[in-house]
C-alpha cells in the first residue's frame, strides 16, 4: 500500500511520542550502564585492599544507582510496548526479526538484574565479600547485555542484515547470529557503552569535586575523583578514536546521505573540508558563517586528502532526512561535547598524576560544572542516529510513512502524549529531590540487610 | 510450532498474573491491611524484593508475543491504544510508589506514595481483568486486521463495543477479586501478628464474593460467546479445566479455614493457573475473534513469524527462560519465610 511520502503530519504525532519518551528514558540508563563498572571498581578495590572505605564508596553509588534504576524501569515499560502501539504496522512487519532481541533483552537481561540487584542492595551482610563482589559484576552484565539487545534492534533498523522478506512484506530472521553480530550494532555499541560510562566518569567526578569544594566528605569526595577522572580519560579518548571514528566512517559507507547532512555537505567536493562552525541553510542549500578546516573530511572518510565526498545534491530529495538542520546540530553538538570532554579529561587526569588536582579548586569547578554535558552528548547522539536514518524506518526499506498506526489517530497521540509529558516531569522532580537528598546525606552508611525485605530500592 | 508458542505465551501470561498477581493484590489491600506506618512497611516489605521481578514476566511476555505472533501484538496494541496506555501510566505510578515511599519519612510523603500504590494497583487488577474479557469477546477486526477501541460505547457487547462493557467489568471484577484474595492469602503466608490475621479474615470474607463473581463470568460468557465450548465438545478431556477451577476454589477455602497458608496460597495459584488456561483452550487457535466476520479473526495460523523464526527462537528462549527460572528460585530462597516486623535501617 503506497502512502504520500511527503505526509509528514499525521506520523509526526507519533514520531514525537518515541522521541520523546525514549529520549528522557535514556537519561537514566547511560547513567545505569555507566555506573555499574565503577561500582564493580570499587568493590574490586575493596576486595584488594581490605580497605572499607571503597565498601562506602560501593554503598553510596549503589543508593544513586537505585533511584536512577527504578526511573530507568518505570520509563523503559511504556517503549516496550509503544512498538505495538503507535508502529503497529512496523511491529506487524518486523516483528520476526527485532521482536528476537526485545525479548532476548528480557529474558536473559531483565531477569538477570532484577534479581541480583535485590541481592547487591541488600545482601551485603549476608553475603561473603566474594559473593558480594559477585552480585554486582552481576548487575553491571545486567545492564550491560541489555544494551546490547536494544542497540541491536536499533542497529537492524539503521542497517537491516540477516533477514528474508516474505511476500505478506513481512521480514524474517535469516540468521540468528547474523543479526546478533550486525557490524553497525557491534560498532554502535562499543561507542554508546564508551558514552555511557562517560556519563558515569562525570557523575562521579562531579559529586567528589562537590565534596571537596564544600569541605565535606574529603576522603570519599577524592576516591570518586580518582576513579571517575581515570574512567573518564579512558572512555573520552575511546569515544572519538576509534569507536566514533569507525562509526562514522561505517556509517559514510553505508548511508551516505545521512553523512553529507550531518556534516552540513550540499554538494559533492573532492577534498571536502569539515565544518567546525555554521549554521546550514537549507533553502539556499549553503552553510552561513562557516568556520571550515580544508580537505579534513575527505581524510577522516577514506584516509586521504583529495577523495571526493558525495554531497546531498547527488541524492533525490525524497531520500533527504527529514530535518536536517537538527540532524546537523545534533552531529556537531555531541562532536563538539566530545572534542571538550577530551580537553578537560586530560587536564584532570594529569592535575591527579601530579597530586595537585585536589587542591586546584579551577578544575574542581570545572568537572562540577560539566555535570549535563555528557547527558547532552549522548542525546544529541542519539538524535543524530535517529533522525539521520530518517525517511527510513528500516533503512532503505521501510518509511516512516509507512509504520505507524493509521488507527490511531493524532489526537489520541497527542492525549498520551501530553500524559506522557505530565507523568515525566514529576518523575524528573522526584529524581532530581531524592538524588540531591542522597548527595547531600553523603556516603557512610551500614550495610542494608536483605532479609528486611524492603523494595528493592529504598536503601 | 505454532500450537507451541500459543503455549509459550500462555505460560508466560500466566506466570505473569499469578507472580505479580500476588504483589498487585497486596497493593490493592495495603491500606485495609495496615493501619500504622510501621505496619504497612510490613507489608510492603512482603513484596518489596520481588515485585520487578515479576512485573518483568509482563515485559517478557508481550516481547515473546511481539516475537512469534508480530499480527497479534500490532493489532492488539494498537486497537487498545488508550487503556493500555493507561495501564503503562498505572504501571509508573505503581513502581515509584512501592519505590520511592521509604525514601522519607513523612507523612505528607508516606501517605502520598500509599496512595499512588493502592490505587494504580487496584485500577490495574481491574483493566487487566477487562483486557482478558475484550480478547474473549472479541473486537471489531477490520480487513487489514487492525481496529481501535474507544474506551467505552453504550456498555453493550454488540458489533462496536467499546473496551468497558458490561461484560468486560464483570472481568474485571473477576481479576479484582481474585488477585485480592490471591495478595491477602499471600500476605497472611507473609506475615505474623496482627497483619496475618486480618489477611486471613479479608481473605474469608473475599472467598464467597470469588464463588459468585466466578460463577457469574461463566455464565455470562457462554451467554455472549457459546462458541467458547467448541474446543471443549471436540475434546472432552478439557473439561478437567473447569473441574481443577471448582477444586481449587473448594481447596482455598478449606486451607484458609485449617489455617495451611501454604496450601491456601498454592491453591490460589492453581485457581488463576487453571482460569487462564481454560480461557486459553477455549480461543485456540483464535488470538482475537472479531465481532463482524469470523472470517477477519486472527489466529495462529496468520499471525505467526517465520518457520525459521520460530524454530530457533525455541532453543535461545527455552535457554533464557531456564535462566530466569533459576534466579527467580534463587531469589524466593534467599527471601523465604516469613518478614520480620520493626522498623529495620
Ligand atoms: C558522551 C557521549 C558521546 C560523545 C562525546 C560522542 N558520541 Fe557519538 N554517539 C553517542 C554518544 C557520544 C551515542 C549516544 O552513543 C550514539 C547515538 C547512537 C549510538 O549508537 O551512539 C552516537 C552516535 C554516533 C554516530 C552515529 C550516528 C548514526 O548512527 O547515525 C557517529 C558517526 C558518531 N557518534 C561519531 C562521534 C564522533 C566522531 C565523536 C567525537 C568527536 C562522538 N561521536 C562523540
Ligand atoms: C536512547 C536512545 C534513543 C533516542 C534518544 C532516540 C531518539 C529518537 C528520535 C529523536 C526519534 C524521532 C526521529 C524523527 O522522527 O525525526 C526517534 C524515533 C524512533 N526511534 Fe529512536 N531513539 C533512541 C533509541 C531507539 C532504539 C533503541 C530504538 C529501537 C529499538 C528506536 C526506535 C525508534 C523508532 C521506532 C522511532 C519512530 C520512527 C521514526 O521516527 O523513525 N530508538 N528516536
Ligand atoms: C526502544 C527502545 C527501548 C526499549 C523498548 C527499552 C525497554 C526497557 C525496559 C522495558 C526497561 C525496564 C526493565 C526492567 O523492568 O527491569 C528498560 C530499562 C533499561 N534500558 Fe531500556 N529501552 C529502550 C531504550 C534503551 C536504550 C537505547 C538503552 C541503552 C543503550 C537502554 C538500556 C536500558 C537499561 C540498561 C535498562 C536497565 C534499567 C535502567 O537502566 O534504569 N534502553 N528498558
Amino acid at each position: 500500500m503506497p502512502i504520500p511520502t511527503n505526509s509528514r503530519a499525521e506520523p509526526l504525532i507519533h514520531r514525537l511520542h518515541f522521541a520523546f519518551t525514549v529520549t528522557f528514558h535514556y537519561l537514566f540508563p547511560q547513567l545505569t550502564m555507566g555506573l555499574a563498572p565503577l561500582i564493580v571498581v570499587f568493590k574490586t578495590m575493596a576486595l584488594r585492599t581490605g580497605n572499607d572505605a571503597f565498601n562506602q564508596s560501593a554503598r553510596f553509588w549503589a543508593k544513586i544507582f537505585g533511584i536512577n534504576f527504578i526511573m530507568g524501569v518505570v520509563t523503559g515499560i511504556p517503549m516496550e510496548f509503544q512498538f505495538g502501539t503507535n508502529w503497529s504496522h512496523f511491529a506487524r512487519v518486523t516483528g520476526g526479526v527485532i521482536g528476537q532481541p526485545l525479548v532476548m533483552e528480557g529474558v536473559f537481561s531483565f531477569f538477570l538484574e532484577s534479581a541480583f540487584l535485590g541481592l547487591f542492595l541488600y545482601g551485603e551482610q549476608r553475603l561473603s565479600p566474594k559473593a558480594h563482589w559477585w552480585s554486582a559484576f552481576m548487575v553491571f552484565a545486567g545492564s550491560w547485555l541489555s544494551g546490547f539487545f536494544i542497540i541491536v534492534t536499533d542497529a537492524w533498523m539503521q542497517h537491516p542484515v540477516a533477514y528474508q522478506r516474505f511476500g505478506d512484506g513481512s521480514f524474517q530472521v535469516s540468521s540468528f547470529w547474523g543479526l546478533l553480530l550486525n557490524p553497525w550494532a557491534l560498532l554502535q555499541y562499543a561507542h554508546n557503552m564508551s558514552g555511557a560510562v562517560i556519563t558515569g566518569a562525570f557523575v562521579m567526578s562531579a559529586v567528589g569535586a562537590y565534596y571537596l569544594l564544600e569541605g565535606i566528605f574529603v576522603e570519599q569526595g577524592r576516591n570518586f575523583l580518582r576513579v571517575g577522572v581515570i574512567a573518564g580519560v579512558i572512555f573520552c579518548i575511546i569515544q572519538i578514536f576509534p569507536t566514533g571514528d569507525l562509526h562514522g566512517r561505517y556509517m559514510a559507507r553505508h548511508q551516505p546521505v545521512t553523512t553529507a547532512a550531518m556534516e552540513g555537505l550540499f554538494r559533492s567536493e573532492a577534498g571536502a573540508p569539515i565544518v567546525l562552525i555554521g549554521q546550514p541553510d537549507e533553502e539556499h542549500q549553503k552553510i552561513d558563517n562557516p568556520l571550515v578546516v580544508n580537505k579534513v573530511l575527505s581524510f577522516l572518510i577514506y584516509g586521504t586528502t583529495t577523495a571526493e565526498v558525495k554531497g546531498l545534491n547527488q541524492y533525490a530529495k525524497r531520500d533527504w532526512p527529514t530535518n536536517i538542520p537538527l540532524l546537523y546540530y545534533s552531529y556537531h553538538i555531541m562532536a563538539g561535547l566530545g572534542t571538550m570532554f577530551v580537553a578537560v579529561m586530560v587536564i584532570a587526569a594529569f592535575l591527579l598524576w601530579r597530586k595537585k588536582l585536589f587542591a586546584s579548586r579551577w578544575m574542581l569547578w570545572i568537572l562540577l560544572l560539566c555535570l549535563p554535558f555528557p547527558y547532552i552528548a549522548n542525546t544529541a547522539g542519539w538524535m543524530t542516529a535517529e533522525i539521520g536514518r530518517q525517511p527510513w524506518l528500516v533503512y532503505g526499506l521501510m518509511r516512516t510513512t509507512e509504520g505507524y498506526s493509521k488507527y490511531v489517530h493524532a489526537g489520541n497521540g497527542l492525549f498520551t502524549l501530553l500524559g506522557f509529558m505530565g507523568l515525566y516531569a514529576l518523575l524528573a522532580i522526584l529524581f532530581l529531590f531524592l538524588v540531591h537528598r542522597e548527595i547531600s546525606h553523603g556516603p557512610g552508611d551500614a550495610p542494608a540487610d536483605v532479609r528486611s525485605g524492603q523494595p528493592v530500592t529504598a536503601a | 510450532m505454532l500450537f507451541t508458542w500459543f503455549w509459550l505465551i500462555a505460560v508466560m501470561i500466566t506466570g505473569y498474573v499469578v507472580f505479580d498477581g500476588f504483589d498487585l493484590g497486596a497493593g490493592v489491600l495495603h491500606l485495609l491491611l495496615a493501619r500504622t506506618d510501621q505496619e504497612r512497611r510490613t507489608v510492603l516489605r512482603t513484596i518489596g524484593p520481588v515485585w520487578d521481578g515479576n512485573e518483568v514476566w509482563l515485559l517478557a511476555g508481550g516481547g515473546t508475543l511481539y516475537f512469534a505472533f508480530p499480527l497479534l501484538y500490532a493489532s492488539g496494541f494498537s486497537g487498545f491504544y488508550l487503556p493500555l496506555m493507561i495501564v503503562l501510566w498505572l504501571l509508573i505510578l505503581r513502581g515509584i510508589g512501592i519505590e520511592l515511599r521509604t525514601h522519607l519519612n513523612s507523612p505528607v510523603w508516606t501517605g502520598f506514595f500509599d496512595g499512588c500504590f493502592a490505587i494504580s494497583s487496584l485500577l490495574l487488577t481491574v483493566f487487566y481483568g477487562a483486557a482478558l474479557g475484550n480478547v474473549i469477546r472479541g473486537v471489531p477486526l477490520q480487513t487489514d486486521g487492525y481496529f481501535f477501541l474507544p474506551l467505552w460505547t453504550n456498555w453493550r457487547t454488540g458489533p462496536q463495543p467499546g473496551v468497558l462493557d458490561w461484560y468486560t467489568v464483570i472481568a474485571g471484577l473477576v481479576a479484582l477479586i481474585a488477585l485480592t484474595l490471591h495478595g491477602a492469602l499471600y500476605v497472611a503466608l507473609k506475615t505474623r501478628g496482627e497483619i496475618n490475621l486480618r489477611a486471613g479474615r479479608l481473605a474469608a470474607r473475599l472467598w464467597p464474593a470469588l464463588l459468585v463473581i466466578t460463577a457469574v463470568s461463566l455464565w455470562a460468557t457462554l451467554s455472549i460467546r457459546p462458541e467458547v465450548l467448541n474446543n471443549y465438545k471436540a475434546f472432552a478431556v478439557l473439561f478437567i479445566i473447569p473441574v481443577a477451577v471448582a477444586a481449587s476454589l473448594a481447596a482455598i477455602f478449606i486451607f484458609q479455614r485449617k489455617g495451611s497458608e501454604k496450601a491456601a496460597f498454592l491453591s490460589s495459584c492453581a485457581y488463576l493457573v487453571f482460569m487462564l488456561v481454560g480461557a486459553a483452550a477455549a480461543v485456540y487457535p483464535n488470538l482475537l475473534v472479531s465481532t463482524t466476520d469470523p472470517a477477519l479473526n486472527i489466529t495462529v495460523y496468520n499471525a505467526a513469524s517465520g518457520r525459521h523464526s520460530l524454530s530457533v527462537g525455541l532453543i535461545w528462549w527455552g535457554f533464557g527462560m531456564a535462566l530466569a527460572i533459576g534466579y527467580f528460585v534463587f531469589v524466593y530462597r534467599m527471601f523465604r519465610g516469613k518478614v520480620s516486623e520493626g522498623n529495620i535501617y
